[in-house]
C-alpha cells in the first residue's frame, strides 16, 4: 500500500467497493485507491488477469474502475468528489450503466 | 531451396512469384505450396497502403454478386470452405482466427430502407441467385427473437438475414496465413517493391527494389499496386480506391450473437462499427465527420451503444472494380501472369487457398471464372 506524503488537504469521503475511504481533495481516484489498498482494481476482459493503476497519466488504461455507476472509467484521470462511489471493474463491462444507455 | 546467392542479389528458381502480402497473396500461396510448388511472396514495407490491415472481418454473403450470379456462387463456396480452412490454420499455427458462422443480419431503419433492400436483394435473386439464394427478410418481431438481450430502437423495422454470413478476426487471419506460409517452406520477401516484370526465356524476371526475382509464373495480388503493374503486362484492370471507416468500442460483455453488417462484436468483446464508402482518391486519413456519422447510426440502431467509448478508428481503401465483382485473369499477352483484384479478401480467403490456387497451378479454371475475366470492362 502507498502512503501519502502530504495530507493537509481537505478530507473527502468516497466509498471503494462499499467501504468508506478518506481521500484528499484534489487527488485522483486512482491515488485515493492506491493509498487504501494494494490489491487489484480491475480484472481484464479476456483472460481475467488482475490489474491495478500503473501509469497514472491516462495512457495505459490499467486503472479502469466503475465510478458512480459508469463502467471502465480511468481512475487516474478523475478527481475524487465527496460521496463518490468507486467499485472494482470485474472483466468486461456491460451496456447497462452507460450514460444514455439503458437496460 | 531456391538459390538466393547465384547472382548477387538475384533470387531464382521459384515456380510462382506472388506480388502482394495482403489477404489474397498469402491465401493463394498456401494453395500453391500445397501443390508442392516453390513460392515466394514479394511484399513492400509498412509505409504503403495496407488494405489487409484495415478489414472489418466479415465473411459475408448477402448482397454480394449484384449483376453476377457467379460471384454469388464463388462467395457461397468460400463460406462453405471456411470452417475447415480455419481449423487447419489453428491446428498448424496455433492461431485461432475466430471464425464463426452464426448467420448475419442487415438491420433496416425505416420502411424506405426496407423497400430498397428488398428491391436490391430481389434483383440478385432474379439475376440467377435462384431459389437457392439463401437470403430472407425478417420482420421486427423475428429480428428481436434472433437478438435476445439486444434492445433495438423503434426505428428498426426488420432485417435481411442469411445463414451463410459469418465473421473472423482479420488480423489473426493474416498472421495465421503468413505463419502457415513459412511453415510450408514459402519464402517471404518484404522490402521487395516490384517495378516491373520482364520475360526471360520460358520464365519471368520480376524486378524489385532489392534485386531481380525469377519465377515461372507471376501472380499480381498487389491490391492498388495492380493499377500500375498490370497494364504493361496485358492486365489493364480499372480498379479504384474507395475509402471505408471503422470504429472500435471498448470491450463489453457478449451481447451481439451474430454480425450485423455494420456491427459485429469480436470474440474479445469489442464492438466494431462500420462501414462507410467515400470517394477520396488514395487518401486514407480518418475523416471525423464520417466517424460521427457511423457512431450516430449505430446509436440510432442500438441506443445503448451510445454509452460506449470508442477506442480506435481508422480508414482503409477498398480495391474496387467497376462492378464490385472480383477479377481473376490470366494475361493474354503474357501467359503465366495473373491479375487478381477484389475487395473481399477476407471472405474469399478460403476459396482462394483451396480452389483459385489450383487454377494458377495449372488446373482448368473453376466454372465461376467464366465471369471473372477482364473482357467485361472493355467499352
Amino acid at each position: 500500500m502507498l502512503k501519502r506524503r502530504h495530507s493537509n488537504a481537505e478530507v473527502v469521503r468516497i466509498t471503494v467497493d462499499g467501504e468508506t475511504v478518506e481521500a484528499r481533495a484534489g487527488e485522483s481516484v486512482a491515488a485515493a485507491v492506491l493509498a487504501h489498498t494494494a490489491g487489484a482494481t480491475r480484472t481484464t476482459p479476456v483472460s481475467g488477469a488482475p490489474r491495478a493503476p500503473y501509469c497514472l497519466m491516462g495512457v495505459c488504461f490499467e486503472c479502469q474502475m466503475v465510478i458512480d455507476g459508469v463502467p471502465n472509467r480511468q481512475a487516474c484521470m478523475i478527481r475524487v468528489r465527496d460521496g463518490m462511489s468507486v467499485t472494482r471493474q470485474d472483466g468486461a463491462r456491460d451496456l447497462e450503466g452507460a450514460p444514455g444507455g439503458g437496460a | 531451396m531456391p538459390d538466393q546467392t547465384a547472382r548477387g542479389n538475384s533470387k531464382r528458381g521459384f515456380d510462382v512469384a506472388v506480388i502482394g502480402g495482403g489477404m489474397i497473396g498469402p491465401a493463394l500461396s498456401l494453395g500453391l505450396l500445397a501443390r508442392g510448388l516453390r513460392v515466394c511472396i514479394l511484399d513492400e514495407g509498412d509505409d504503403v497502403l495496407r488494405v489487409a490491415r484495415g478489414n472489418f472481418g466479415l465473411v459475408w454473403f448477402q448482397g454480394k454478386g449484384f449483376g453476377m450470379p457467379r460471384y454469388v456462387d464463388w462467395t457461397r463456396r468460400s463460406a462453405s470452405l471456411y470452417p475447415d480452412f480455419a481449423a487447419e490454420l489453428k491446428e498448424f499455427t496455433g492461431v485461432d482466427i475466430g471464425h464463426a458462422n452464426p448467420g448475419g443480419l442487415e438491420l433496416l431503419l425505416g420502411e424506405e430502407e426496407l423497400a430498397h433492400r428488398q428491391h436490391f436483394i430481389g434483383q440478385i435473386y432474379q439475376q440467377g441467385g435462384g431459389k437457392d439464394y439463401e437470403v430472407e427478410f425478417l420482420d421486427r418481431k423475428q429480428v428481436d427473437e434472433m437478438l435476445p438481450g439486444v434492445a433495438l430502437s423503434d426505428e428498426v423495422v426488420g432485417a435481411s438475414y442469411s445463414p451463410i454470413d459469418g465473421h473472423v478476426n482479420p488480423l489473426f487471419l493474416l498472421r495465421a496465413m503468413h505463419t502457415r506460409f513459412q511453415q510450408l517452406g514459402g519464402t517471404y520477401l518484404p522490402q521487395h517493391r516490384v517495378s516491373g516484370v520482364r520475360k526471360n526465356g520460358a520464365a519471368y524476371d520480376v524486378m524489385t527494389e532489392a534485386g531481380t526475382v525469377g519465377a515461372g509464373k507471376v501472380v499480381i495480388a498487389a491490391g492498388h499496386g495492380l493499377k500500375e503493374l498490370g497494364p504493361p503486362l496485358g492486365l489493364d484492370i480499372p480498379i479504384r480506391p474507395q475509402r471505408g471507416h471503422i470504429l472500435v468500442t471498448e470491450r463489453t460483455k457478449q451481447i451481439l450473437p451474430m454480425p450485423m453488417s455494420a456491427f459485429r462484436q469480436t470474440a474479445e468483446g469489442s464492438i466494431m462499427l462500420g462501414v462507410s464508402a467515400e470517394e477520396a482518391g488514395y487518401n486514407d486519413q480518418v475523416d471525423t465527420a464520417t466517424v460521427a456519422k457511423i457512431a450516430e447510426r449505430a446509436a440510432r440502431t442500438i441506443p445503448a451503444l451510445r454509452g460506449l467509448n470508442i477506442v480506435r478508428s481508422w480508414a482503409a481503401l477498398r480495391v474496387l472494380t467497376p462492378d464490385k465483382c472480383p477479377v481473376y485473369a490470366e494475361s493474354q499477352s503474357h501467359p503465366g501472369i495473373y491479375g487478381i483484384a477484389s475487395h473481399s479478401g477476407v471472405t474469399l480467403a478460403a476459396v482462394n487457398a483451396k480452389v483459385a490456387a489450383n487454377w494458377i497451378a495449372g488446373d482448368p479454371p473453376p466454372d465461376e471464372f467464366q465471369a471473372f475475366g477482364v473482357e467485361r470492362f472493355d467499352a
